[in-house]
């Protein structure tokens, strides 16, 4: 494709030529107009001359005959600027006047017409136009009375002449001024297109360039950097979530491929095969549960189940967690304590939701029990509004989790040292941080000076609160 | 019972058959969509088990068709999908349950008893009776040996559970389910205390025991002595 077949060819010129073509049918039809007004103007006005030379003439002929209009006549048309006057006899021979090379036809009938003339006095002159009326006198006289109309043919001239010249150069100047722009954008576009081929290559650092004009192309720019930030997260957790099955993953497969390979050495009676065999469907049985955390963690992540978000209550579902695990924990040694100040209406996922606090329960029974028989401690469960947000939080009385340990919890598969021996996919608050993320909220972890406190905060929805709250799914 | 297996992993439907057959039920195999349908349209099985991709016509696709035709024969949807919006949009398509793929036969066999036998009468009355444990659904109470037990309500609403499909193997996960309405995975099994507390209310003092384990299955409501 040749340069000018893309300019041609792209958004902005063709506006500029549908534009320009607007543009000049308006400002044509509107000079067409003046014109025509203006003629019209011209013409009246000579009409109206000639009507009053012709009452006068005639009052002449009536006052004297023909000799007095002839006199009248030879002395009018002596005058400066005078119009067109003719008298004739019946035959059509000029008894006075100031008109030559009449075209015959013209006297043969009264009424009015448009006729090309020479004067008498400038015989040599180019023959010019004129509106003249011709009067039948009694005695088969004929009198011609008519007005130059030169100045409305100038008229014409003075208008139509600039008006097509200016149309032309409308157009020209129209097309330039549209190539000019439309090379802009494209150049602008030629190189958003450059970068974004060169994202597409693989290359997710690449950013589009902002001007800093803060015009429509910055705005875009800024926003498909936007995108591309959001992209190469996306990308970067995908990456992190690869290394990660290829890590945790591969070590419970390496672990059950052991065993099965150690119970056909040496597995000798039907016991041992049936605890090797038992011994297997545990190990996959973690590997699928921590298969299916991922797979719900990306889940939540990409976002996918904002569509199957509705209003519900937070402390409902608090509630109904809690109610879940409060035998578990009373079994362990610990008080689940639970105030919940509802209703807190949010936009959620219950499921979701409930999994990411049973998660965070879990966590606070597994990792806060007490280790001496008969003692005591408690985990205190809260659901309340703080500040125009729903706040949930669980605070418990174990060991807590240093400061400097806190952001790294978070992290797919990271268990710190003192976790390793317990169950667990180490995916536990990475749930809880996707599912956070997912509903706009925030998950914080502090010191609960003993113990650890983790606190999550969800927006509020202010909205279609007389919506019946989602009570299943 | 008669079984349709839809599935069209020669392997897995090969696993099937087999373990359904050795827990005493006749099983026909179909392996993708089409013959799924042509099976299921002959009509007088009790339970179809249907995977949800197969070839030729996706299980969902066979389920609904069966619903459009009046076929309500109760279906377990089985799935690699076991996210929940996956399992809604199962359940929409008219299955009655929905497994999520990799199961273990245990669950699949429990679940597919509790379906065939949804319609039985036990299901309606208003009050269900194990041996001399008595729990009245319109009066919200439960005695044994005619000696009120106060429960609870999400321990009746347990009670109540595994005795509407008394005599049958319920899981953990159908436990969850049904009882509380969740249908992720807990990774402590809490459901276990929530049925030793159970059992601590109805069994203890009285005899025979009604509330058992099944080892590797789940729980079991039944009058041992019958």
């Amino acid at each position: 494709m040749t340069s000018l077949g893309r300019l041609i060819r792209t958004t902005a010129f063709k506006l500029i030529a549908a534009y320009l073509l607007v543009f000049a049918v308006f400002a044509g039809s509107v000079i067409a107009y003046l014109g025509w007004h203006t003629q019209r103007l011209v013409t009246r006005q000579a009409i109206e001359a000639i009507d009053a030379d012709a009452r006068y003439m005639q009052a002449q002929f009536e006052r004297g005959g023909i000799s007095r209009l002839v006199q009248v006549v030879n002395r009018r048309a002596r005058a400066p600027d005078a119009g067109l006057l003719l008298v004739t006899s019946f035959s059509g021979d000029p008894l006075a006047g100031n008109v030559l090379n009449l075209p015959l036809p013209v006297l043969s009938e009264p009424g009015w017409s448009e006729i090309s003339y020479v004067r008498s006095e400038e015989a040599q002159a180019p023959p010019s136009r004129a509106l003249v009326n011709v009067i039948y006198l009694p005695g088969e006289f004929r009198l011609l009375i008519g007005r130059d109309i030169v100045e409305r043919e100038e008229l014409r001239k003075i208008i139509i002449g600039p008006a097509v010249w200016g149309l032309v150069l409308l157009v020209v100047l129209g097309f330039a001024g549209g190539l000019f722009v439309t090379r802009r954008v494209l150049k602008r576009i030629d190189q958003m297109t450059a970068v974004s081929e060169s994202i597409m290559a693989g290359d997710l650092s690449g950013r589009l360039a902002v001007a800093g004009t803060g015009d429509e192309f910055d705005r875009l720019a800024l926003s498909l950097n936007a995108m591309l930030e959001r992209i190469e997260t996306l990308m970067a957790g995908l990456k992190e979530v690869s290394d990660n099955i290829a890590h945790d993953l591969k070590t419970p497969l390496t672990r059950l491929r052991n065993r099965a390979e150690d119970a056909l050495r040496t597995a000798q009676a039907d016991e041992d095969w049936r605890a090797a065999m038992e011994r297997t469907i545990d190990e996959s049985d973690g590997l699928i549960r921590t298969f299916d955390a991922l797979l719900m963690i990306a889940r939540a992540e990409a976002g996918q189940a904002s569509a199957a978000m509705v209003q519900l209550d937070v402390a409902e579902t608090v509630a109904g967690v809690a109610e879940l695990y409060e035998p578990l924990a009373d079994e362990v040694g610990l008080d689940l304590e639970l105030h919940v100040e509802g209703p807190l209406p949010v936009r959620g996922v219950r499921e979701l939701l409930a999994q990411a606090f049973s998660n965070l329960i879990d966590n606070a029974i597994k990792y806060s029990a007490p280790d001496a028989p008969g003692t005591r401690r408690r985990v205190r469960l809260a659901a309340e509004k703080v500040e125009g947000r729903a706040r949930v939080t669980i605070a418990d009385e174990g060991a807590g989790i240093p400061e400097a340990e806190r952001p790294r919890v978070v992290e797919r598969f990271v268990r710190l040292e003192a976790s390793r021996t317990r169950p667990g996919s180490g995916l536990g608050l990475s749930l809880v941080a996707a599912v956070v993320h997912l509903h706009g909220g925030t998950l914080k972890l502090e010191d609960n000076e003993p113990g650890l406190r983790i606190v999550v905060e969800l927006p509020l929805d202010a909205e279609g609160a007389d919506e019946p709250p989602a009570s299943s799914l | 019972m008669r079984l349709l297996v839809v599935e069209d992993d020669r392997d897995a439907a090969d696993y099937l058959r087999k373990a359904l057959r050795e827990a005493g039920h006749v099983v026909d195999l179909a392996a993708d969509g089409e013959e799924g349908l042509a099976f299921a349209r002959e009509g007088g099985y009790d339970v179809l088990v249907v995977d949800r991709m197969l070839p030729r016509r996706d299980g969902l696709s066979l389920i609904a068709e069966l619903r459009a035709r009046g076929d309500q024969t109760p279906a377990l949807i089985l799935s690699a999908l076991g996210q929940v919006d996956d399992r809604v949009t199962g359940l929409r398509a008219g299955g009655d349950d929905y497994l999520p793929k990799p199961y273990s036969f245990s669950e699949l066999l429990a679940r597919v008893e509790v379906l065939a036998r949804r319609g039985a009468p036990q299901a309606a009355d208003t009050v269900y009776r194990v041996a001399d444990l008595e729990l009245d659904r319109l009066a919200h109470r439960c005695t044994r040996a005619g000696q009120e037990i106060p429960l609870q309500p999400r321990e009746f609403r347990l009670l109540e559970y595994l005795m509407r499909h008394a005599g049958q193997v319920v899981t953990r996960t159908m436990l969850l389910e049904n009882v509380w309405d969740y249908h992720f995975d807990p990774q402590t099994n809490v459901i276990d205390v929530h049925v030793s507390r159970l059992r601590s209310k109805i069994d203890k003092g009285f005899d025979p025991p009604l509330l058992q384990t099944v080892r590797g299955a789940g729980y079991i409501i039944r009058d041992v002595a019958r």
